[in-house]
């Protein structure tokens, strides 16, 4: 679909602005908002780039800068720290060869943290796009992005 | 002595499937609603206040007064609204991510019920973004209801129209809290509004709005069924029915606990398999981030609303951050200082300045020399300015795992080397 095409699934109404962002996101295999997407969200709402830039800006699931395929989204909260989710995050990094917030040189992950993704019964936690991975340790990280490198 | 769970909320998780509604409806499902039907929308309202349900969002106000006033205000206004707030975020919490994922129709017939004591004919399930299991359950749930003609017009011929759907949030802790999720639901930044006026005046689209939280609005239908006597056998007096608690960290059997209100810390700790590997209980962190820290004098302390407030802790969303000898609450404490930092979206500036300044003297508290003693005094008062200049709970919220770690653990976080 077009982004157009995307953007026309929803009435032109501001309370729809979190959805559209989602859906035009979701369709990007860079997962992100385009300016071009963020100008015609502006132009389906009739409301200004300036107010959409800042929505999209605001949240931090929405990106607009590029990023991997898969968004790993890595739990922060004090349950994970408290079961050493700062050794997963070292290793996450290590295994990827890139630091918190950068992707992949072959554009496959991007390495983010979250708030508490409340999985803390099998802490330490991560998402990878809508994937929950639990009771991570160096053995299952290393099987999960096996798993995604195919 | 050891206590059993007490599942009246819960008490499907877990035996149904919840993409299935004839499960649901087969385990006593929507009899609740069918009952509310039948009553006078005040008689609704009366029976939740009198039944003494709080909301369990985490600032535990009576969930009748709540609806009382959003039924009673602008009489003018042509829409009343039922937002309930799913964006669960709180860290340490779970509990509504457990009702939405397991049992999605429970906590949706308590929505309709709430409609339709307000009076209201539309809704909306604020979910987080991240949650997508709990939309996906959601989803379901309420195509479901419609086909099965819970939700829409004439609803069991009743006469009453109520229409809910789905909202995304995308990733911040600010939009749980009320005034700030109608703004994001209205398609803006996440920003908090002055209040008042409250939502129950002027809520979404500037309309009087209901704002109840996924797990309140579970108890709902039990109440409105069983009768408020049924439900004041559980728990306190001040504190009745049922709270589910997310007990993490070093315990044997982390989870989602429902029990009365009014059972110990210990009891709690002792449900969730006891301290891992043996070891002692040294600290919870209560309610969260924006919770406090107790140490072991409050073990055998009972877990209400009330009575958590008078000894200085908080009870809030549930969450039991369980700590064992030898972790450091420096480090959690930190965790959750930088939290505040990522999530204050900087209109107040004693908060945008505030939550960064005390990471940094968190830092020093570390690293530096100097009389650390006076530093964490500083830092506390800080956050007493902050609490006194923020408009909304995220600014308000620093000074309590702050005070309360300095309260209990003032020497550890000065002298350690850490």
């Amino acid at each position: 679909m077009s982004i157009k095409e995307i953007i026309k699934q929803f009435e032109p109404e501001q309370h729809n602005l979190l959805h559209i962002l989602h859906a035009l996101q979701d369709a990007n295999p860079a997962n992100y908002i385009t300016g071009e997407a963020l100008e015609e969200t502006a132009r389906h709402l009739g409301i200004t780039k300036s107010s959409v830039y800042g929505v999209a800006r605001y949240y931090t699931m929405f990106s607009l800068e590029p990023r991997g395929k898969y968004i790993i989204r890595v739990c922060a909260s004090p349950v994970c720290e408290l079961l050493r989710a700062n050794e997963i995050i070292a290793l996450l990094e290590e295994e990827l060869k890139v630091k918190t917030g950068e992707t992949t040189a072959d554009g496959m992950f991007t390495l983010e943290l979250s708030e508490c993704l409340g999985q803390c019964q099998e802490a330490p936690s991560m998402m990878i796009n809508d994937k929950v991975y639990n009771s991570l340790d160096r053995g299952r990280i290393r099987e999960v992005l096996k798993s995604y490198r195919g | 002595m050891s206590i059993q769970e007490t599942r009246i909320v819960l008490k499907n998780i877990g035996k149904i499937d919840p993409y299935r509604i004839e499960d649901y409806i087969n385990a006593g499902g929507y009899e609740g609603l069918k009952k509310a039907l039948q009553m006078k929308p005040v008689d609704i309202i009366d029976e939740l206040m009198d039944a003494g349900l709080r909301g369990r969002g985490g600032a535990g106000f009576s969930t009748g007064m709540k609806q009382k006033f959003t039924s009673e205000s602008c009489q003018r206004c042509p829409q009343r609204y039922v937002v309930v707030n799913a964006d669960e975020g709180e860290p340490g919490t779970f509990k509504d991510r457990v009702i939405m994922e397991q049992d999605p129709h429970l906590y949706l017939e308590g929505t309709i019920i709430a409609a339709r004591a307000i009076q209201a004919t539309k809704g909306y399930i604020y979910i987080r973004g991240e949650y997508h299991e709990s939309i996906k359950a959601t989803q379901k749930a309420i195509e479901d209801a419609y086909a099965a003609g819970f939700l829409g017009k004439d609803i069991l011929g009743s006469g009453f129209d109520f229409d809910v759907e789905i909202k995304l949030g995308a990733g911040s802790y600010l939009c749980g809290e009320e005034l700030t999720m109608l703004e994001s639901l209205e398609g803006k930044r996440g920003n908090p509004r002055i209040k008042p006026p409250f939502p129950a005046e002027k809520g979404v689209f500037g309309m009087p709005t209901l704002v109840n939280n996924v797990e309140t609005l579970a108890n709902a239908p039990l109440i409105i069924l069983h009768g408020k006597d049924w439900y004041r056998k559980y728990g306190t007096e001040r504190s009745p029915g049922t709270k589910v608690f997310t007990i993490s960290g070093q315990v044997n059997a982390p989870g989602h606990y429902e029990v009365p209100f009014g059972v110990s810390l210990q009891q709690l700790i002792d449900l969730a398999g006891g301290i891992r590997d043996g070891k002692r209980f040294k600290a919870a962190l209560l309610g969260g981030a924006a919770g406090t820290f107790v140490d072991a004098s409050m073990l055998d302390e009972r877990m209400t609303y009330d009575n958590l407030r008078e000894k200085g802790a908080t009870l809030g969303s549930g969450a039991v951050i369980v700590m064992a000898e030898g972790d450091p609450v420096y480090d959690i404490l930190h965790n959750c200082l930088r939290f505040f930092r990522h999530e204050s979206c900087g209109k107040c500036v004693p908060c945008r300045v505030g939550t960064t300044q005390l990471v940094l003297q968190a830092d020093k508290l570390k690293e530096g020399g100097g009389d650390k003693e006076a530093l964490l005094k500083q830092m506390v008062r800080e956050s007493e300015i902050m609490a006194g200049t923020s408009l909304c709970p995220l600014g308000q919220s620093p000074i309590l795992p702050l005070e309360s770690a300095a309260r209990y653990f003032s020497k550890e976080l000065c002298t350690t080397q850490h």
